[in-house]
């Protein structure tokens, strides 16, 4: 049994961390006992990666408020490069493997066992053969990254680690992208790790893992702690930490809305996708949804449950392989191969990247509401200024695009204004059901409203509105119908009457 | 609301006709580069003792530069999509090498091997586009591919040898010149008129045009500037075609470069292509997700440019009166050059045509320029790529000041 009373390996006290116009961390603590595994869960946003970034260094001292103290004593890292020399490693998400570079180059890359700058590969290899036997992985150190599995480079992650002296390891939900055998290996290790003195915090949705690794449980909720709870003196139930992690209180207010809703609009029956590189990987699994005329339809899930994948396989197969299933309009069948089709049939699918996937940044806002649908305003091919000017113009007003005129280029926006553009665009193609994907990410408070306003209003004029996001109190205080998805599949299904966070929640970590 | 709209009233009317300074900082760029051409011709003008302006040297620029504009003009689509063309230097050759065999040894009427030349360009450019569009294989990696096998293919065609002479008739689409209809000769009044014409039609078309800017309270061009400009752009158009009318009047070249760079400006201005086009260079992943056929555009983008590359090298051909297995090398260089100096952007969806055929013309006049002063090819090599670097440096300086 661990000592509680042992001095703590990390204290992070009153953390404070602001963006133009968001805290994302206010007054964070976070306290890691030495030699245990500390489990930090919350939503996302809540500020798990920010605070693990102010902990690495990825956000510099005094780019924060607070204290943070390491093996006693307080620390000021300015980079990376200083945490892991005090013996933090943090792991991320997303793995930051070379892939054409030999399992034993990626362990000693920046840190090369080297004399003279020329690298001692007997070392190298002898030092990695012992790191990998300690992570239980049998692979030989010359065996190539990019011919293991997601698993395995996990683990070569970690090795990673260990061969920098790690005294606190951090993982960004490290099983998020594993298979359950993987996962409980993955577990084992660090239960090993603990063994030898090597201390961790886990960021994990799943609750099962947590419970059953942790030491302690630090809930995060809209940046700020919210409880710090120890597995070892109380037994904590899953339902003790989704409450906490969703609290109870709505945090905005949402316009108001009744409900006028219609015939059946859009319908998809059992819609699978394949992963466009990895073939073998299904990623969406018999997805069937409807949405009705007039209805607001929410689509909640974690990152990577494959909302998004769904709506971009569904506007135009723009991701994914082996499609198949089928969508009906109206109960007649749709053709939805092309984006051009799709649009032409009545759909329209306003992204989650705006940047990236839905504006021309160079353009004007004139040009980006009319992209999708220039035969609008051309006869022959040839654009009818005036009258794009005009459609323009109209679209600003009646979505409130703060620009000085529809001739400033998109980039010189803000973000709610740069949605209200993307929606613009979307609108002029006079969809019968709108996707919009996480369409208020990034906006402020405000600007939030409007969207929101502007989302109600679309329901209004009888037009099908799927909302998908992942902010749930939005998805709750929008939708009429909440869709739970789950690792590819639909996990439930819930009236908005009734659902509640709790319950969301519960169907995730759940399923 | 009426908070929003006040504010928005005050800054659309921010957004009108602003300051000289003010406005001359934002448009840098683009008076920038008629500036420089201008600064260029004095300068040569000065150095060679008036010999640049000379009528006779002014056709000859003209008829120099035709088909670097020419192909100016599709690389400039081809740059906006986001891509690049190595090959057209060779397919010039390629195709004046084509022409050449069926105009010489098989004796054709140019009526069928003109046509004929344009088709095997267009699919030459369709077939490096398919590569590209749908198999998204770099168009670096392609038409530096391109490059090689036309400049080799162009060798295996003339067999090593130059051919040629050609019949006047097909000579007539580079050396040719617009007869006069009036039958003066010195000076060739049709020309003149056409030059006064030319220069009243821009001027209404830039009066009107302003008008409606006007109007929509988006004309940002203080009036001293829009005069100036416009006042200087006609009264050289009416100098130099007089000057032009006093040797032998219009080359046939000059016309058709002058209908293809008012038909790629309307195209690239005002039709649902070009507009897609810049789309598809400034973001492919949005044009692809608003319904735009991304890889045909992209397909049609290098066939066009083949075309232009073929119709180069007809002229090219016709004005050197036989086709050599040397023709248009390194002409994609100054093609390229031309696009950039004109401020096109490397990473796609910025560019003009009017930019380019001034920077195809800045590079012309230097060529010429430097040529008569007898400067060797040496250092005209170091100039042009010192300029070349120096107009893309004034670019990403101002950009990087504005942001």
């Amino acid at each position: 049994m661990k000592n509680i009373h042992m001095q703590p390996i990390l204290e992070m006290h009153g953390i404070t961390k602001s963006f133009p116009g968001v805290k994302a961390l206010d007054d964070v603590n976070l306290t890691v006992a030495r030699g245990e595994i500390h489990a930090l869960v919350g939503e996302n946003g809540a500020g798990k990666s920010t605070l693990m970034k102010v902990l690495s260094g990825v956000y510099p001292h005094g780019s924060y408020d607070g204290d943070i103290v390491f093996e006693g004593k307080p620390v000021a890292f300015s980079g990376i490069s200083d945490s892991e020399r005090d013996g933090i490693i943090i792991i991320h998400q997303e793995l930051a493997l070379v892939p054409l570079l030999s399992i034993a180059e990626n362990i000693f890359l920046g840190s090369e066992i080297a004399r003279g700058g020329v690298v001692d590969w007997p070392e190298t290899n002898a030092r990695t053969e012992t790191l990998l036997k300690t992570v239980g992985l049998r692979e030989k150190p010359v065996t190539r990254v990019d011919t293991l599995g997601v698993g395995k480079q996990q683990l070569v992650e970690i090795a990673k680690a260990l061969s920098k002296k790690v005294k606190l390891l951090i993982l960004d939900e490290p099983t998020a992208a594993l298979q359950e055998n993987d996962s409980q290996k993955l577990l084992d290790l660090l239960l090993e790790l603990k063994a030898e003195g090597i201390s961790s915090v886990l960021i994990s949705h799943k609750l099962n893992e947590v419970s059953r690794v942790a030491d302690s449980i630090t809930v995060l909720r809209d940046g700020k702690t919210v409880s710090t709870l120890d597995c070892h003196s109380e037994k904590i139930s899953e339902e003790r930490i989704i409450r906490d992690m969703v609290g109870r209180d709505m945090a905005h207010r949402y316009p108001e809305r009744t409900p006028e809703i219609g015939e059946t609009l859009l319908e998809v029956s059992d819609w699978n996708v394949w992963h466009p590189l990895h073939t073998e990987r299904q990623v969406i699994r018999g997805a069937s949804f409807r949405v009705a005329a007039g209805e607001v339809v929410g689509i909640a899930g974690l990152m990577g449950s494959g909302r998004t994948e769904l709506a971009m396989s569904l506007f135009g197969k723009s991701y994914g392989r082996n499609i198949s299933g089928t969508v009906k309009l109206r109960g007649k069948e749709i053709d939805v191969s092309t984006v051009g089709r799709a649009v032409a049939n009545g759909l329209a699918y306003v992204t989650e990247d705006r940047k990236a996937l839905g504006l021309v940044l160079e353009e004007d806002v004139m040009r980006n509401t009319t992209l999708a649908n220039l035969a609008r305003v051309s006869k022959n091919g040839v654009i009818n200024n005036a009258e794009e000017r005009q459609v323009a113009e109209r679209y600003r007003k009646a979505l409130g695009v703060r620009t000085p005129s529809v001739f400033q280029k998109v980039m010189n926006l803000s973000g709610g204004n740069q949605q209200k553009v993307v929606l613009s665009k979307w609108l002029f193609t006079e969809p019968d059901v709108l996707v919009l994907d996480e369409p208020t990410r990034g906006i402020d408070v405000g600007a939030k409203f409007e969207i929101y306003t502007i989302i109600n209003e679309l329901a209004g004029q009888g037009k099908g509105v799927v909302m998908i996001s992942s902010e749930m109190p939005e998805l709750l205080g929008m939708c009429d119908r909440i869709y739970v998805m789950n690792e590819g599949a639909i996990a439930g299904e819930l009236k908005g009457s009734e659902a509640n966070q709790e319950k969301i929640m519960s169907m995730i970590v759940r399923s | 609301m009426t908070e929003v709209s006040a504010r928005e009233r005050e800054t659309a009317a921010e957004g009108a006709v602003v300051s000289i300074g003010s406005h001359l900082k934002n448009h840098l760029r683009d008076y920038g580069m008629l500036l420089a051409l201008v600064v260029i011709m004095a300068f040569f003008q000065v150095v060679t003792d008036g010999t640049l302006m000379r009528p006779v040297n002014l056709t000859n620029l003209v008829l120099q530069n035709s088909y670097i504009v020419i192909m100016a003009l599709g690389m400039l689509l081809v740059i906006v999509a986001g891509h690049i063309d190595l090959s057209v230097g060779s397919v010039v050759g390629f195709v004046g090498a084509v022409a050449a065999v069926m105009l010489v040894q098989y004796e054709l009427p140019p009526l069928v091997v003109i046509p004929a030349c344009l088709i095997l360009g267009m699919l030459i450019g369709a077939a490096q586009g398919y590569w590209i569009a749908y198999w998204r294989i770099p168009s670096f990696i392609v038409t530096l591919a391109g490059m090689l096998v036309f400049r080799g293919l162009t060798l295996w065609v003339l067999q090593g040898q130059s051919v040629g002479p050609f019949p006047r008739s097909f000579q007539g689409l580079s050396t040719g010149f617009v007869p006069d209809l009036f039958g003066v000769g010195r000076p060739n009044v049709t020309a003149i008129l056409l030059g006064a014409a030319t220069a009243a039609i821009l001027v209404f078309m830039a009066v009107r045009n302003r008008r409606r800017h006007m109007k929509y309270g988006i004309e940002d061009e203080p009036f001293v500037f829009f005069a100036a400009k416009n006042g200087l752009i006609a009264a050289a158009i009416v100098f130099l075609s007089y000057m032009l009318a006093t040797y032998r009047g219009f080359p046939n070249v000059l016309i058709t470069m002058a209908v293809l760079t008012a038909a790629y400006t309307f195209l690239t201005n005002s039709t649902t292509v070009g507009r897609r086009i810049y789309a598809l260079g400034g973001n492919e992943k949005a044009a692809k997700l608003s319904g735009i056929p991304t890889e045909r555009l992209t397909f049609l983008t290098f066939a066009n440019m083949g075309m232009l590359a073929a119709l180069a090298g007809l002229i090219f051909a016709a004005r050197l009166n036989t086709a050599t297995p040397k023709a248009g090398v390194a002409f994609e260089l100054d093609v390229i050059a031309a696009v950039f100096i004109g401020g096109a952007s490397m990473s796609g969806g910025v560019g003009k045509i009017v930019g380019a055929v001034v920077g195809a013309f800045i590079m012309g006049v230097m060529n010429n320029g430097m040529s008569i002063l007898g400067i060797g090819i040496d250092y005209q090599q170091v100039i042009k790529g010192l300029v070349l670097l120096a107009a893309v440096i004034f670019d990403v300086y101002n950009k990087n000041k504005s942001t």
